[in-house]
């Protein structure tokens, strides 16, 4: 219930893992992949086209503009009036929705099973169909500017998590926020938004899932007739984005806002992140960000600092594994009154060393291994979020085969295996310390 | 003796429908559930809620029911804090208790694999929590941290003047997680008192989702929750509602507003609220369809988001909206918000509007039915609320039995331009006082 503790920085989603629902693929002619995932209980269905393409790939000086396109792609198309699809599944008792991240942008409607071939008819119609005018670029600007507002220039956690990913990316566009920094946002036009619209919104660098009260079958024909007729793009490239060349020095980020009133401790390290075929160290990340810092109770850092020392009233690791490129491992720690932001550095600095040392309490480890198995049960409740596992992965180069692996991967991680990744990934040179303070906290 | 009615409850809308065969329970002890089988993934979604919330806490202990309930899972019986969360853990269930001022809920998914010990635990949190002083300190220190935070955080700023306002001395007035001063005050005799306060058996609805039989529950439910005091819950105290117009500006330096606006609402058993939730919904209640979002956001880029809410309280009935604009243009925001209450106010919906709402609320329904975790909250709500679960089947026709001179009427009756009140916060240009 103290959930507003954990929201403090998420440079990290949750940890995914696959449930093993009946999951069909295949491929239509102009490239377009195609997942179908079957959950019978109710007559819903959950329609998802992913781009292969989000923020970090993003011209340099256009940050935003991904992002920016996800809010244009509910304007006029070829066949639809602006706004005319939000409409259409309101109509149907519908919901509906558009995401960006850095690797891939996304959009979704959930309704009654029986409408898919309309929404299908919708989502392929803007697929190359948009149909901007300047008015538009105008006025969503200025709802993207509010949204930036809203999330980031209101919220100092948000300013502080930007900075932190910033300084942990010396080259790779992951260190430009997704909703673009405010500067760039301001100037985006036209041109940029359908520039990166030709080149990227084709079938042949689409997704689509489909999850529910479907057949693979009615799928297929649905997915042949609306996305399959659209022509496949040559302009669409592979990703190629600027790389992290090696990092030598660590890097601090002391950020203060007179509107904190909490300050608290992060570190983040560059880490390795699941790729095809070899997902293995990603999986013993994840246990070692659970053992670390799952809960306040049971982990390592919980223990020594919210409970034996009570130096801290939270603490907390994070790592994601699915990204396309690096991804980061991250520690938080938001001390006890009175207690100076250099003691909580030192305690977590303290705190990882003995762990080192000290190893994994195993009987920890197997009770973090069936809470890994039982979230896969608890999984199987939610299409859409099997849905959106497929999609995240699909998009980062992951394949099916990887995706539907990685619980079993997972499994069979030892505890050998993540003390081997903790000692590899805990290399200060290769990390970012943030303090953020208040107007009252001192530096030294 | 174990009685079970079962009755089948069939969703339409249009072409669509979902079968949410509902059964309706009484364990030998006396307790009645809703529980819906659904034995296709082996766990069950458990909604236990209790009416009675922060709102029972004393004027000078507020934050008591916040707090103990966050204490539920820190120690119970034999276990101290970390031992139960290792035991929890173990089990792979999750237990999550929440409380508003209305009500205790407690939400818990359970293997089936170990459903037995995941009850026991669960019981012992129920029955036996510890409120030991170390963890008693622990979450003091963490509800402290949160209450800091709120203060600098320009919504909640905003929600909390306005409640301020609008319900005063009453404890809705204040925020059920408290203040600095009430939260260091506490006692753990005040947190044991709003334990033996709201965790009462008679005050409890009850839902069971998933790989569970009626037949099993009964007991189940008996070895839960039969330790529990009997009795009701206590009374919230009356409100007379008394919501001051105009408009207050609570200075924060951050570069976009916030504002909390709304005046009177509407009660859930009044005859005309289907016609108002109609209304919400056309005003500003569906997100992106809605007039506001249309004239604010889309037509002028104003805002991100802007909606409208119907909060129906056990003592209070508010209509409340929320919006956020940069510092230099939220007045025009605020500007087009009034126009629009009073254009709705005197012209009422057009039949379109009307149809298109309809449309949308009796298809959204059977779609809301997914998933055993939300089909739990769901039912457990409707016996909160009092419905009875033919409600299932009868909620869309009386959505759409609601005519255009009846929503209109109610326009009028409803929306009252002049008494809106509005709670800016950050540091709006332009912007009067009244």
């Amino acid at each position: 219930m103290f959930n507003k503790l954990i929201a403090i920085l998420c440079l990290c989603l949750p940890v995914e893992a696959l449930a093993q629902s009946k999951t069909t693929d295949f491929m239509l002619g102009n490239g377009m992949q195609v997942v179908v995932i079957e959950d019978h209980r109710a007559p819903v269905v959950v329609h998802m086209v992913w781009y292969k393409v989000g923020s970090a790939d993003e011209p340099p000086g256009k940050s935003g503009i991904a992002h920016f396109l996800e809010h244009l792609m509910f304007k006029k198309t070829a066949n639809l009036e602006a706004g005319e699809l939000a409409d259409t599944v309101a109509a149907h008792g519908g919901s509906h929705n558009a995401f960006t991240s850095f690797d891939y942008t996304g959009y979704f409607q959930r309704v009654a099973a029986d409408r898919l071939d309309l929404m299908m008819q919708m989502e392929a119609d803007r697929m190359t169909g948009l149909q901007l005018s300047p008015d538009d670029i105008t006025v969503e600007r200025n709802v993207v500017i509010e949204e930036r507002n809203q999330r980031t220039e209101s919220a100092p956690g948000a300013l502080f998590n930007e900075h932190l990913q910033a300084a942990l990316f010396l080259n790779h566009p992951y260190g430009v926020p997704i909703i673009g920094w405010m500067h760039e946002l301001e100037t985006l036009n036209y041109d940029d938004a359908m520039a990166f619209y030709k080149q990227h919104y084709a079938p042949n660098n689409a997704i689509l899932v489909v999850a529910g009260d479907v057949t693979p079958q009615e799928v297929k024909a649905l997915a042949e007739q609306y996305y399959g007729v659209v022509p496949a793009n040559r302009a669409v490239a592979p990703r190629a984005r600027r790389q992290e060349p090696p990092h030598r020095a660590a890097r601090r980020v002391m950020f203060r806002d007179e509107r904190v009133a909490q300050p608290f401790f992060a570190r983040a390290y560059l880490a390795p992140e699941r790729n095809s075929g070899d997902q293995r160290t990603a999986a013993a990340l994840v246990y070692l960000a659970e053992l670390l810092g799952g809960s306040g109770a049971t982990s390592v850092l919980g223990q020594a600092l919210q409970y034996d020392t009570r130096q801290a009233i939270y603490t907390s690791a994070q790592y994601s594994p699915t990204s396309l490129d690096h991804s980061s491992f991250s520690l938080v720690a938001v001390p006890a009154p009175e207690v100076p932001l250099q003691q909580i550095e030192d305690a977590v600095d303290a705190t990882i060393a003995n762990f080192l040392t000290h190893g994994i309490d195993i009987e920890r480890f197997e009770r973090i291994k069936s809470q890994f198995r039982a979230s896969e049960i608890y999984a199987m409740d939610n299409v859409s979020g099997i849905a959106r596992r497929y999609g995240a992965a699909l998009t980062r180069g992951l394949t099916v085969a990887d995706v539907q692996a990685w619980p079993q991967i997972v499994q069979s991680v030892t505890p050998q295996e993540v003390m081997e990744i903790a000692e590899q990934l805990f290399d200060e040179k290769a990390s970012v310390t943030g303090w953020m303070m208040g107007p009252r906290e001192e530096t030294e | 003796m174990m009685r079970i009615f079962i009755l089948g409850a069939l969703l339409w809308a249009g072409a669509v429908q979902a079968d949410v065969s509902v059964k309706t329970v009484t364990s030998p002890g006396g307790l009645s559930a809703w529980v819906l089988e659904e034995p296709a993934i082996p766990f069950t979604a458990l909604n236990i809620m209790f009416s009675g919330g922060a709102a029972l806490d004393p004027p000078d202990k507020r934050g008591a029911a916040y707090m103990m309930t966050g204490l539920l899972d820190e120690g119970a019986g034999d276990l101290d804090s970390q031992a139960f969360a290792s035991a929890r853990e173990a089990l792979s269930a999750s237990f999550s208790f929440d409380v508003s001022d209305d009500t205790l809920s407690i939400s818990v998914r359970i293997l089936s694999e170990n459903r037995a010990e995941a009850l026991a635990l669960l019981k012992t949190a129920l029955i036996k929590p510890r409120f030991d002083a170390e963890a008693v300190e622990r979450v003091r220190q963490q509800v402290l941290s949160i209450l800091a935070s709120n203060a600098q955080d320009p919504t909640d700023t905003a929600q909390r003047v306005w409640a301020e306002q609008a319900f005063g001395d009453h404890a809705y007035g204040a925020s059920y997680q408290g203040t600095e001063s009430s939260i260091t005050a506490l006692t753990r005799s005040d947190l044991l008192a709003a334990h033996q306060n709201l965790l009462v058996r008679d005050a409890v609805s009850i839902s069971a989702v998933g790989d569970i039989t009626a037949e099993e529950l009964g007991p189940i439910l008996d070895d839960l929750l039969g330790d529990l005091p009997a009795g009701s819950a206590l009374e919230t105290p009356p409100l007379e509602l008394d919501i001051p117009a105009g408009l207050t500006v609570v200075d924060m330096p951050t570069p976009q507003s916030v504002a909390i606006f709304g005046h009177r609402g509407i009660d859930r058993a009044d005859p005309d609220f289907f016609a108002a939730f109609i209304l919400n919904t056309i005003l500003g209640g569906n997100g992106i369809e809605s007039r506001l979002t249309a004239e604010v956001r889309e037509k002028r880029g104003l805002t991100y988001g802007i909606s409208t809410v119907l909060l129906t309280k056990d003592r209070a009935n508010v209509m409340l909206g929320q919006v956020a604009s940069a510092n230099d243009r939220i007045g025009a925001a605020i500007e087009v918000i009034r126009d629009e209450w009073s254009k709705l106010a005197r012209d009422g919906v057009t039949a379109e509007e009307l149809q298109a709402a309809q449309t949308y609320l009796t298809g959204a329904y059977p779609l809301r039915f997914d998933g055993n975790s939300q089909i739990a909250r769901i039912l457990v709500g409707m016996q909160r609320q009092g419905l009875g679960l033919d409600y299932i089947n009868t909620r869309n026709a009386r959505i759409n039995a609601v005519t255009l001179s009846e929503i209109n009427r109610v326009a009028a009756r409803l929306l009252q331009p002049e008494a809106l009140n509005f709670v800016v916060v950050g540091q709006p240009t332009g912007l009067k006082e009244e």
